[in-house]
């Protein structure tokens, strides 16, 4: 599917909003728990301070990456006070955008030979 | 720790702590807790404040991106605001910014020299008598010896010298130094030596160091000027040095430096006072303390000699201060007069972020429904009158440097500075900081009022939206403010132009229109023989007085207002005095026809003639108060008196010249015959400057008097060619200058202040547009609609005109003494100004009124 223009015009995702997009993939989820995500899917190696999640965050919401989920999960796993975050479709078309940008840095960089696997 | 981490969250901006501020500190408690205790913890809190310290910058940088993004959008949509409230803001810091550095310049900013705070001038006098003068150098040489309060004192003294050698003879302003002066300033030459001990002993080859412009201009910058040979006054002289630019001792006109020395008979007169001494204090001594020993030796000088000292104490003046009064007055009454025109634009301003507030009380409100918080709305108006005060602050230092020109010319040439003030870093912090306050003072009361108008109703009803009451009250006193402060600043405006005319109308004794002056300084020994120099001044005043058009020429000492010194002392017969006490004249030698030349009237007896001989009887000219003086209602004819060592008889009485300028009393004048002086004696008053009255054009003269003086000697240079008309309107020239500004910044002022009135009435008509559609239906008059309007701006200007005469009242007062005896109370200035005023109230009100009248009150009931 072609994405609308203004998605393939954006200059390359900060590293931090990109990650965030990973993790809100599953659904929504609050901040903590997305530093967690990201921690893990990273395996350690980028841990998001709060400063950042949160200034990435609210950059996202004015760009219409996310918006504030108004359904919550499943009781048991809900804490009442944290506000919550699911991806728009404009976040996920943003993603798929740059993951494409990135898969086809990495075909040149196979190219090249500075990356492993059939070029 | 934790409770730190939340107070720091203040640093982020309110609405980003409101939205986020409790999750991060949940999210960092709770990261806390997985932290291993020890050092671990250290580490973890030092990452966790400082990342918040970075993303709460970044935050802040955020929404100013923001702002500023969505305050060029609405400036875009509102391009007359825009422009007005910058045009504003440049008119008031320019104001500002140009005053400021003249007056930083000249009053403020350390002198160019190392540690210049401890530099003080040494003057003869006394302080409780108010004179000072220069030192004799038998006093220099005991002073020096006996102080112990400063680590160094040097003297100087001025004079002008004839420069042969390398192109045209050239007349120069020297300045004869003690060999420490330039050591003890703290500055060293740019290329070459300073003097040392050696260049100024009797005896030794001539030496001269130049100024930075001479080497340029006469040298053309060349590295190897050093070690050439120049003729100064037809001694030879090895240029030894070049200063840096920007050394100017003791002035910019100074264009080079020559060793001082004394011979032993220099210290035999302790009464030939002419050495300038400046000293360099020591680190542990105050200025009181260095004051309370120099008085202490200046004691014990004057009590071991009694008759040369008498009177004669030590005034230690710091080098800053060696500013007179007057121009010190002046450059403050400017810089209050510029603060003035910056507090009318501030609050212009602050009227028309007011106004423009009003009309955006639905945008706000509905912003506000969306979700901003009153604090960022605050902060975007607040951005909005920043941008608008700092594109303002930009046009407004190139106005100020557009207007360097003009206010140079208030920098007084006494001091050892540049003439021209530098817009420098210093300057522009200044612009910057003025046009800071502009934007956040006069911003932040129009922002706290708009955001707080803000609520629901705005959404629903605009007239409601409106808010009249206290927001046009605040902008009814800013108007009135503008008014006052405008009308202060007619009224000092008024009073200096007439106290400039007041000067102007001074009678300086002589005409100078039609007077052509230029000055051929003989220079010694060549023309140490009076004979020698009769001979040249005989050659020059044949060869001019037949040129055509030529009615009469002169040789004088010193032309009036062009050297305001040249003071002896007279005793008249009859009438001993004291050496202390002996009555002061303004002493000059001429050649006959000066009298007829410049059109000073000879009220009785004879003009001096070529047969006043050196042999024959001494004789003198002497002014009309000096008859007065000495011989009140007798005959002066005849009577005797002794100045320059010779008895005299008086063979004419002269009308009284204005000999130190229109503004100052004169000492009365003394005349004696250019011929009547012995050899070598009273060197500094040969003739020298040479007046030419023409009934055409003067200054096609120039050309063939030139010639003239190089038929009479090829080396003679010819200097200072000038209109004596010229002389005389320089010497009111700081203060038209002054005038002219100031008539400028009220004028701007006054600008100000209509647009002031202009936007109340504007913002009032378009508000009240429905009551005045009512008060039409019902059958009120255009008279009675005009005169709705226009009550409102009488109101507002009577008010500022009222505030207005009083300060102006204190204004004036403290600017009496420039104003050459003018009442601060001149009935003329203040009429002016209130006639004015009423003028700018009325255009002011002008358009609006006008509109008020037209108004359709059927398109105006329906609400459009």
């Amino acid at each position: 599917m072609p994405e609308r223009p203004e998605v393939e015009e954006r200059p390359p995702l900060p590293l931090a909003t990109f990650h965030i997009l990973l993790a809100l993939a599953e659904g929504p989820r609050h901040g903590y728990a997305i530093i967690q995500d990201v921690a893990v899917r990273t395996e350690g190696a980028l841990r998001l301070s709060a400063g950042t999640l949160y200034r990435s965050i609210q950059r996202m919401l004015e760009d219409g990456l996310l918006v504030e989920a108004r359904e919550r999960p499943v009781p048991k796993l809900d804490d009442e006070r944290r506000r919550y975050y699911r991806i728009t479709p404009l976040g996920a078309a943003v993603a798929r955008a740059e993951a494409r940008r990135l898969a086809s840095l990495v075909r040149l960089a196979r190219a090249a030979g500075f990356a492993p696997g059939r070029a | 720790m934790t409770r730190a981490y939340r107070a720091l969250l203040r640093l982020y901006p309110a609405s980003f702590r409101r939205e986020y501020g409790a999750e991060m500190w949940a999210i960092v408690r709770e990261r806390r807790r997985d932290v291993a205790p020890g050092l671990p913890v250290a580490a973890f809190w030092a990452r966790s404040l400082g990342d918040l310290a970075t993303s709460a910058l970044l935050a802040h940088l955020d929404i100013l991106r923001q702002d500023l993004r969505f305050t060029a959008r609405t400036l875009r949509r509102a391009p007359g605001f825009a422009l007005t409230a910058v045009v504003v803001a440049a008119l008031g810091v320019g104001a500002t910014t140009a005053t400021f550095s003249v007056a930083d310049h000249v009053l403020l900013r350390p002198l160019p020299f190392a540690e210049p705070s401890r530099l003080v001038m040494l003057w003869q006098g006394d302080a409780a008598q108010g004179y000072q003068n220069e030192l004799s150098p038998a006093n220099y040489r005991d002073w020096r010896r006996e102080a112990t309060s400063f680590e160094g004192m040097a003297a100087y003294r001025q004079r002008s010298v004839n420069l042969v050698g390398e192109g045209d003879p050239q007349r120069l302003n020297s300045a004869g130094v003690t060999w420490d002066l330039f050591p003890l300033l703290g500055v060293q030459p740019r290329l070459g030596r300073g003097f040392n001990r050696l260049d100024d002993q009797e005896g030794a080859a001539g030496t001269v160091v130049l100024s930075h412009p001479l080497w340029l201009s006469r040298f053309g910058g060349d590295p190897d000027a050093v070690g050439r040979k120049v003729l100064l006054d037809d001694q030879p002289h090895v240029v030894i040095g070049v200063m840096p630019p920007g050394f100017h001792f003791p002035n910019r006109q100074t264009d080079l430096w020559t060793a001082m020395r004394f011979a032993e008979a220099d210290f035999e007169d302790r009464g030939d006072t002419y050495l300038y001494a400046v000293a360099r204090r020591r680190r542990d001594v105050p200025l009181e303390q260095a004051r309370a020993e120099m008085g202490v030796i200046a004691g014990r000088l004057e009590r071991a000699y009694p008759e040369a000292n008498a009177g004669v104490g030590a005034l230690v003046v710091p080098l800053r201060d060696h500013v007179n009064t007057q121009s010190r007055l002046l450059l403050g009454a400017l810089l209050g007069a510029a603060l003035c025109v910056l507090l009318i634009a501030c609050t212009n301003l602050a009227g028309l972020l007011l106004a423009r507030g009003l009309f955006r009380t639905r945008e706000l409100a509905v912003r506000t429904a969306l979700g901003a918080g009153r604090e960022r709305l605050v902060r975007q108006l607040l951005t909005e009158s920043l941008l608008l005060a700092a594109a303002g602050g930009a046009l407004g230092v190139l106005l100020a440097v557009a207007a360097m020109p003009l206010v140079t010319r208030l920098v007084p040439n006494v001091l050892p500075i540049a003439a021209v003030p530098a817009v420098d870093l210093r300057v522009l912090a200044f612009a910057v900081a003025t046009t800071a306050l502009t934007g956040i003072g006069f911003g932040m009361v129009p922002a706290l009022r708009a955001a707080r108008a803000v609520d629901a109703d705005a959404l629903r009803d605009r007239s409601a939206a409106a808010g009249t009451g206290p927001r046009e009250r605040l902008r009814s006193w800013l108007v009135t403010a503008e008014v006052t402060a405008s009308v202060v600043l007619l009224v000092a405006a008024g009073l200096l132009i007439r106290a400039l005319g007041r000067v102007q109308q001074v009678d300086p004794g002589f005409r100078g229109d039609g007077v052509l002056t230029l000055r051929t300084a003989l220079p010694l020994p060549r023309y140490a023989k009076t004979l020698d120099r009769q001979q040249f001044y005989r050659r020059v005043l044949e060869g001019a007085r037949a040129l055509p058009g030529v009615e009469a020429a002169a040789y004088t000492s010193f032309l009036p207002m062009v050297m305001r010194g040249g003071i002896w002392t007279v005793e008249v017969e009859g009438q001993p005095r004291p050496p202390g006490q002996r009555p002061p004249v303004s002493l000059r030698f001429v050649t006959p026809g000066y009298f007829e030349t410049l059109r000073i009237p000879i009220l009785a007896g004879r003009d001096v003639s070529e047969g006043d001989t050196q042999g024959g009887p001494a004789v003198a000219v002497v002014s009309r108060s000096f008859a007065a003086r000495h011989w009140p209602g007798d005959d002066p004819l005849g009577r005797r008196f002794t100045v320059a060592f010779v008895l005299r008889t008086v063979v004419g009485v002269a009308g009284d010249v204005r000999v130190r300028g229109l503004e100052r009393s004169s000492e009365p004048q003394v005349y004696l015959p250019y011929q009547q002086v012995e050899d070598g004696g009273l060197v500094g008053y040969i003739p020298k400057d040479l007046a030419i009255r023409a009934s055409a054009d003067a200054e096609s003269l120039i050309p063939a008097v030139r010639r003239i003086v190089q038929q009479a000697d090829p080396q003679q240079p010819v200097s200072d060619v000038r209109l004596l008309a010229e002389v005389v309107a320089d010497d009111t020239a700081p203060r038209s200058v002054q005038v002219r500004v100031l008539a400028l910044f009220a004028a701007v002022a006054v600008l100000l202040a209509a647009i002031g009135i202009h936007g109340l009435l504007a913002f009032t008509v378009s508000h009240r547009a429905q009551e005045i559609g009512v008060r039409v239906a019902l059958g009120a008059q255009p008279r009675d609609v005009l005169a709705l309007v226009l009550r409102q701006g009488a109101q507002v200007a009577a008010a500022g005109v009222a505030a207005g005469l009083f300060l102006a009242y204190a204004a004036g007062r403290s600017l009496q003494a420039l104003l050459a005896g003018l009442s601060p109370r001149d009935a003329t200035s203040f009429a002016v100004a209130v006639a004015l005023a009423v003028l700018m109230t009325l255009s002011g009100s002008a358009w609006s009124a006008l509109r008020a009248v037209r108004l359709d009150p059927v398109r105006a009931l329906r609400g459009d």
